[in-house]
């Protein structure tokens, strides 16, 4: 007898139990950003169910070069989850097409958001929005404080500063004057062409009259940064044609380089790993006095996946994700992703104040291959990868390259043809 | 008359086999060489015959890069067949030999690395030939060789046959294992009746055990062509889906990966790496083929 009242009481728990799960929504983020894993589990995930009881939120990211792979596969296979973190402009754009993101223009937390911001996730013509905009990158430089002192070395500002600090550094001989790699090639493009780039081609001016077809890449504003890139190779470390992104980090963390050409989205990685004090200059400009051009790139959106069981549950977060107290919490757990919403958030991390606080001096540019410009074959992003490493070794003089983009743009994109 | 009985045994014996294999690699390969002759036009699949092929052979943007992978591929494949094989075969040679001591630690060793996977072994040697970590640079600079360290992998000249050696080391231990059994079953009297008549030693394997091997060898060749036409693991775990430096190391393999499911910002295209795989197919039946009816028919057998 006793037996059996025991069995009843644990059936009944198990019961309650499981109807308490029931009301219970799980939803689950699709990421490339594995480096913030902990942030997510730690500070974000907490902070939303709070607020929000019944909502449960998994954060499962995958490698960022597998991502979009894994993502498309995922979603063609109807397995993917209910929330997509989006990737800017067209890998997205095909996603909203395909059907495979809702669309989001009715949210009404969208208007924090200014058009810009947006522009990232939007269709051409700008009626829908699919994604709601969390935060961008700023592109420059990342220097060690220390070794710029013991070498007596000012902030450079203009280009012939910067080479001139090169110069003295690899003299010296103590620090490899700069640490990045051509090895995975993307750094090349993403933190050298197009974090020098926007100076040369005048930010947006340039790069709206490339996709407009009125400026070509065999323009001087678009090979003369290859040509500074070609100076880059002789201030790299031993070997730098085999070392990997991963290295280059580890190489500038250990303080063994004092120059990393950066994107603020390492800050947080950064500030954990080195022990000696960090700053950062933007890209220096040509002549003292000129007005500076940063790659301020909208890189972090999130939508919902249209097959979502939940797309209340996911709404839900997704405007919570467009308010302000999001915004406060990413910009400050996420140091170096700058929120994008209209109200002004206080960070509190020195080095990406550094960073934003170059959005009030400079003008604000993305990165130039990614609007409309890759979507053919070949795909000029690619391209460009493969450009900024051959200037880099000195592979090929600047004008043969922009000769080449030119020719593999111009084969599909009408207006170049 | 009596006519045979139909034997349904056979049937019912050779239906799991049939239906498991025709579900996972039968309809697959078939689906896939399917899916080569749409395209996708404004979200809707169209076809278009043959016109997957035209591009990926004549538009100078795809052949370029598909010509660049199968060059690669058969760069790869020589490799294996110049270093691989030789070396495999003297191993097997060697390891045969009756007074060798410690021969089954030799070939334990030798044999472990082919149970790695991929990624482990992309990555190790990633590591060893890193020009800032790596004990490569510091092993030659011990011996005083230096200057002989190039950072291998990130060169255009030397990454792929770099790539290509580190399979190699890898996979050595099968063309070993295959052709040490084949060595173990020649019998004792064929070799004592050449003794008998004054060959011994190295003629002894040339003369004897070689021409004994040779279908082995054979079977070795055709593996090592199957398995570097579809090669892709390694080269994607070192070097990554855009086969860097410059796609110096892009094989038929990460070819395919990189079209069908995209990288970065460019968007996968599954008809055009379904042509691809299509290809890379062709290539590999038409290899086997030319092995099984120009070689294997006409290779000698000798009845031991």
């Amino acid at each position: 007898m006793k037996r059996n009242s025991l069995k009843l009481a644990l059936l009944g728990t198990t019961l309650m139990a499981s109807s308490a799960y029931a009301e219970d929504v799980t939803l689950i983020i699709e990421s490339w950003r594995n480096d913030d894993l902990t942030l997510w589990q730690e500070q974000i995930i907490p902070a939303f169910e709070a607020k929000h009881p019944g909502i449960k939120l998994q954060f499962t990211p995958s490698a960022p070069a597998e991502y979009n792979a894994v993502l498309n596969s995922k979603l063609d296979a109807g397995s993917a989850g209910d929330l997509i973190t989006c990737r800017p402009f067209d890998a997205s754009l095909a996603l909203f097409e395909a059907g495979h993101l809702s669309d989001l223009s009715s949210v009404e937390a969208m208007s924090n958001f200014s058009d810009v911001a947006k522009s990232a996730w939007q269709t051409d013509d700008g009626s829908a929005s699919f994604c709601v905009p969390m935060a961008s990158v700023i592109h420059g430089f990342i220097y060690n404080k220390d070794a710029f002192a013991e070498l007596g070395i000012e902030v450079p500002t203009t280009e012939e500063e910067f080479f001139a600090a090169l110069d003295k550094i690899k003299e010296d001989g103590t620090y490899i004057p700069m640490a990045m790699g051509t090895n995975d090639q993307w750094e090349a493009a993403t933190m050298g062409y197009n974090n020098i780039g926007p100076n040369y081609w005048k930010g947006e001016e340039g790069r709206q009259a490339l996709i407009a077809g009125e400026q070509k890449l065999t323009d001087e504003a678009w090979t003369a940064p290859y040509a500074t890139l070609a100076r880059w190779g002789q201030y790299l470390g031993d070997g730098y044609e085999a070392q990997t992104y991963p290295d280059s980090q580890n190489i500038f963390t250990l303080g063994r380089a004092a120059i990393y050409p950066a994107g603020s989205w390492e800050i947080a990685g950064f500030n954990t790993q080195a022990d000696f004090e960090m700053g950062a200059f933007k890209p220096p400009v040509q002549n003292a006095g000129d007005t500076c051009y940063i790659s301020d790139h909208t890189d972090i959106g999130i939508g919902m996946n249209a097959a979502s069981e939940h797309p209340e549950a996911a709404e839900t977060f997704l405007a919570w994700v467009a308010s302000p107290e999001f915004a406060e919490i990413f910009g400050n757990a996420v140091p170096g992703f700058f929120p994008l919403s209209n109200t002004p958030v206080e960070l509190a991390d020195p080095l990406a104040k550094e960073f934003v606080g170059w959005r009030d001096e400079c003008e604000s540019t993305i990165r130039s291959t990614y609007q409309i410009l890759s979507r053919g074959t070949p795909n000029l992003e690619n391209e460009t990868w493969g450009a900024s490493v051959a200037a880099i070794k000195g592979a090929n003089s600047p004008e043969e390259l922009g000769a080449d983009l030119q020719k593999g743009l111009s084969t599909w994109y009408a207006p170049h043809q | 008359m009596n006519r045979p009985r139909f034997r349904w045994h056979i049937l019912v014996f050779l239906a799991p086999a049939v239906l498991v294999y025709t579900a996972v690699m039968i309809f697959p390969l078939f689906n896939t060489l399917r899916l080569a002759l749409y395209t996708e036009i404004d979200q809707s699949r169209v076809f278009v015959g043959l016109q997957n092929f035209q591009t990926l052979f004549f538009d100078p943007i795809w052949s370029e890069q598909f010509w660049n992978a199968l060059g690669n591929n058969f760069w790869f494949f020589l490799i294996h067949m110049l270093v691989q094989n030789p070396i495999g075969i003297a191993l097997a040679a060697l390891l045969s030999h009756p007074r060798l001591r410690f021969a089954a630690l030799y070939r334990s060793a030798i044999f472990i690395p082919t149970i790695l996977s991929f990624v482990i072994v992309g990555f190790a040697w990633k590591l060893i030939l890193s020009p800032i970590w790596g004990i490569a640079p510091s092993m030659l600079d011990a011996v005083g060789l230096k200057s002989l360290f190039a950072p291998w992998l990130g060169k255009e000249e030397y990454a792929l046959t770099t790539l290509a050696l580190v399979s190699v080391w890898q996979f050595v231990g099968i063309p070993m294992m295959l052709i040490y059994a084949a060595l173990l079953t020649i019998p004792e009297e064929i070799l004592e009746a050449g003794e008998i008549d004054g060959i011994t030693g190295t003629a002894a394997f040339w003369k004897i055990k070689l021409p004994l091997i040779l279908p082995s060898i054979g079977i070795i060749s055709i593996l090592t062509f199957v398995g570097n036409f579809n090669a892709f693991d390694l080269i994607y775990a070192s070097q990554g889906a855009l086969a860097g430096p410059d796609f110096s190391t892009d094989i038929l393999g990460t070819f395919m990966y990189r079209t069908f499911f995209g990288f970065q910002l460019q968007l996968g295209d599954p008809h055009m790496g379904s042509a691809i795989a299509g290809a890379m197919f062709a290539i590999i039946l038409v290899g086997v083929c030319i092995y099984l009816f120009g070689i294997q028919t006409r290779m000698r057998r000798y009845q031991l």
